[in-house]
């Protein structure tokens, strides 16, 4: 029998198998932020342990970073100190880090793919959820826990048990203004917030072989909120040529080589999946959510769900939470809905294709006097190509805000943070109660609906927008 | 991490059941950067009561946390186990614990050993009439001694090898370093490296 993708990359990095036990996998990349590594640091402190491969280890600082000011100390003691703490921690440790104010910096599973780190066939964690993001380039990536970084940080490898397969087959042609963002919400919608529990999501189909690199991390970035440990995709020739040339791709014969390789990088035609599910490409439309978890989305065409209209008690109940919290009626219609901020950025959505997306959405207008726009680019770099585009421009004649890189209002550990009862259009990843902010109501949307919305000040693609004149 | 065969200290009776997790050290605590130095957090809400059973000089030091049923429920916090051994603890004795705790403490190198209810009452007992009184929990034996007490103590057979071995999960794989260097000298040459 053939293998899948996952058990491909699986197999080809277990360096210990035994009866009854875990694997041992071995790591090929490990990303470091300052949030989940300080306490694992210690803990090599504590037992005398090295770094076992500090050439396999990267950090970067980007949960806690501020957007303004960069140059100045942090304010908040509690995010000084933990990105402090990673700066004297890599030192000690011999580990590479990319510091505020380094051209570098930026959220972690934005600078991986673009410094070429991220490439097919490797094992990439890090402590974080969304390393999912690495999945994208057919890489094995998943999150981890604190001592689970002390563990690789000290010997490379994570004891684990394999991941049970899930292919998600998206077939057929998306409709102009429906992209990558639009496709995961539908697919968390459709097998709920745990529905991937347990499994590695391969997404394939035809919709998927026109998509470009930077939608498909947005689809496995999120990969995480239906509950799975990692999402993948197949390398192919758009995967390749997103890799040439970046600063740690292969180079001449070594080139040729890892071609060789990650051309060996499918599921099999006779490969069996755990499970299957499939998504009709022409029927979605732009997708926003209207709850408190990613699963709660609909199309934007339809109106706020009731409460009594799902048929099980639990969802039913949650649903009802879910209204109250975002202080919304049942049968409101989604184009109705008024938010006061609109957040672009994080590393669903803040990379340099969003941005030039929602740019030329937002060119030529004025923001509704009612919204703040924030534009936070995914990484420094992603900033400073934004700027040769000339897109910073673009955004602050709209009127949006133009930061620097970093998680920011994703999840508010810095000062971009919702006021209580205040409501985003935001196209980051997670709509959880207080996540952007304590009260903070979240609409998770695409980029192209986070620009259109903030035109019009109420949920909006940019086929409700008047052109311009 | 210290083997654990055999240890006496004094026992603290904590006649409290559903200890949780955020009980044993509140989310405060869980912004610091370090691994220790928690014992300050360690039952931080009940510490301010001055019956609360560590503001007894005579417990003060005690080593031994004999506990009410379902120890160490809730979040899944690694911390809860970092107070607890930070404190000066080696063993917790409980009629029943959560298993994210137990899998937790197992490899932190702290001791979960399961009594009877029964065994924890006579225990409790004798502790409360003699404060200070000394408890000797033996791993290798699987049972615990206090006074005339003679308690069974059940702790699985991997637990007790990990522990009586003084094996971490880093400890354990580290075991197998021979294996990890072959399979690093079979890497292909274009993976990629960070540091050049
Ligand atoms: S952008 Fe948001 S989801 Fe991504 S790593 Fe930062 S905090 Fe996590």
């Amino acid at each position: 029998m053939g293998k899948t993708l996952a058990e491909k990359v699986w197999d080809a990095h277990v360096v210990r198998r035994a009866e009854g036990e875990p694997d041992l996998l071995y790591i090929d990349l490990h990303l470091v932020h300052e949030v989940t590594s300080p306490q694992a640091f210690d803990g090599l402190r504590l037992a005398g342990r090295p770094v076992r491969r500090p050439d396999l280890t990267l950090a970067t600082e980007d949960h806690n970073t501020p957007t303004l000011d960069i140059d100045k100390p942090i304010a908040d003691l509690t995010s000084r100190t933990q990105i402090e703490t990673l700066r004297r921690n890599c030192q000690e440790f011999g580990v590479r880090i990319h510091s505020l104010g380094d051209v570098e910096q930026g959220i972690v599973h934005v600078v991986g793919p673009q410094l070429g780190l991220t490439q097919p066939g490797l094992t990439v964690v890090c402590g974080d959820s969304h390393t999912s993001t690495h999945g994208a380039f057919g890489a094995l990536a998943f999150g981890i826990g604190t001592s689970e970084v002390e563990h690789v940080l000290a010997t490379q490898t994570l004891p684990l048990r394999p991941f049970k397969t899930m292919a998600i087959n998206v077939e057929g042609t998306l409709k102009p203004g429906v992209t990558a963002k639009d496709i995961i919400l539908a697919v968390i919608a459709k097998i709920g917030t745990g529905g991937g529990q347990g499994y590695v999501l391969e997404y394939r189909g035809s919709a998927l072989a026109g998509l470009s690199m930077e939608s498909r991390m947005t689809i496995c970035n999120m990969s995480i909120e239906a509950g799975a440990r990692a999402g993948m995709i197949a390398p192919d020739e758009t995967t390749f040529a997103y890799i040439d040339g970046r600063p740690h791709a292969p180079k001449g014969k070594e080139w040729d080589a890892a071609l060789e390789y990650w051309r060996t990088l499918y599921t099999d035609d006779d490969a069996v999946f755990d499970a299957e599910v499939t998504i009709d490409a022409d029927e979605l439309e732009p997708f926003v959510t209207w709850g408190t978890n990613p699963g709660q989305g609909l199309p934007l065409s339809a109106s706020v769900p009731d409460p009594e209209s799902f048929a099980d008690e639990s969802e039913k109940a949650a649903a009802r939470r879910a209204l109250e919290y975002m202080a919304l009626e049942a049968g409101t219609p989604l184009r109705d809905i008024a938010v006061d901020t609109v957040f672009i950025g994080s590393c669903t959505n803040g990379r340099i294709e969003d941005l030039r997306a929602a740019a030329a959405v937002v060119k030529g207008r004025k923001k509704a006097d009612s919204v703040r726009v924030l534009v936070v680019p995914g990484s420094a770099k992603v900033r400073l190509q934004a700027e040769q585009e000339g897109l910073d421009k673009v955004f602050t004649e709209f009127g949006a805000e133009w930061r620097h890189a970093g998680c920011s209002m994703c999840l508010g550990m810095n000062p971009d943070q919702l006021a209580p009862g205040e409501r985003s259009a935001s196209t980051s990843n997670r709509n959880f109660e207080g996540r952007q902010g304590k009260g903070g109501r979240t609409h998770l949307v695409s980029p192209l609906v986070a620009a259109a919305t903030s035109v019009r000040g109420t949920l909006s693609s940019p086929a409700d927008l008047e052109p311009v004149g | 991490m210290e083997k654990f065969i055999r240890h006496t200290g004094v026992g603290v009776p904590l006649r409290r059941s559903n200890v949780d997790t955020d009980q044993i050290i509140p989310a405060v605590y869980l912004k610091r950067v370090t691994r220790t130095g928690f014992e300050d957090g360690l039952f931080a809400a009940w510490r301010g009561d001055e019956t609360f059973v560590l503001n007894n000089p005579a417990f003060a030091s005690g080593s031994v946390l004999v506990a009410g049923p379902d120890f160490g429920t809730g979040s899944s916090r690694e911390h809860a186990v970092w107070a607890l051994k930070d404190y000066g603890f080696k063993a917790v004795l409980s009629s029943r614990f959560a298993d994210i705790f137990r899998g937790n403490s197992g490899k932190q190198g702290l001791l979960t050993g399961q009594l009877s209810q029964d065994d924890i009452e006579l225990i409790w007992k004798a502790l409360e009439n003699a404060p200070g009184t000394e408890v000797t929990v033996d791993l290798d034996q699987r049972v615990v001694t206090c006074g005339e007490i003679v308690a069974p103590m059940q702790v699985d057979d991997y637990t007790r090898w990990r522990l009586m071995e003084g094996l971490d999960d880093i400890g354990l794989t580290l075991r197998h370093t021979d294996a990890i260097d072959d399979f690093e000298a079979g890497r292909p040459s274009h993976k990629p490296r960070t540091l050049v």
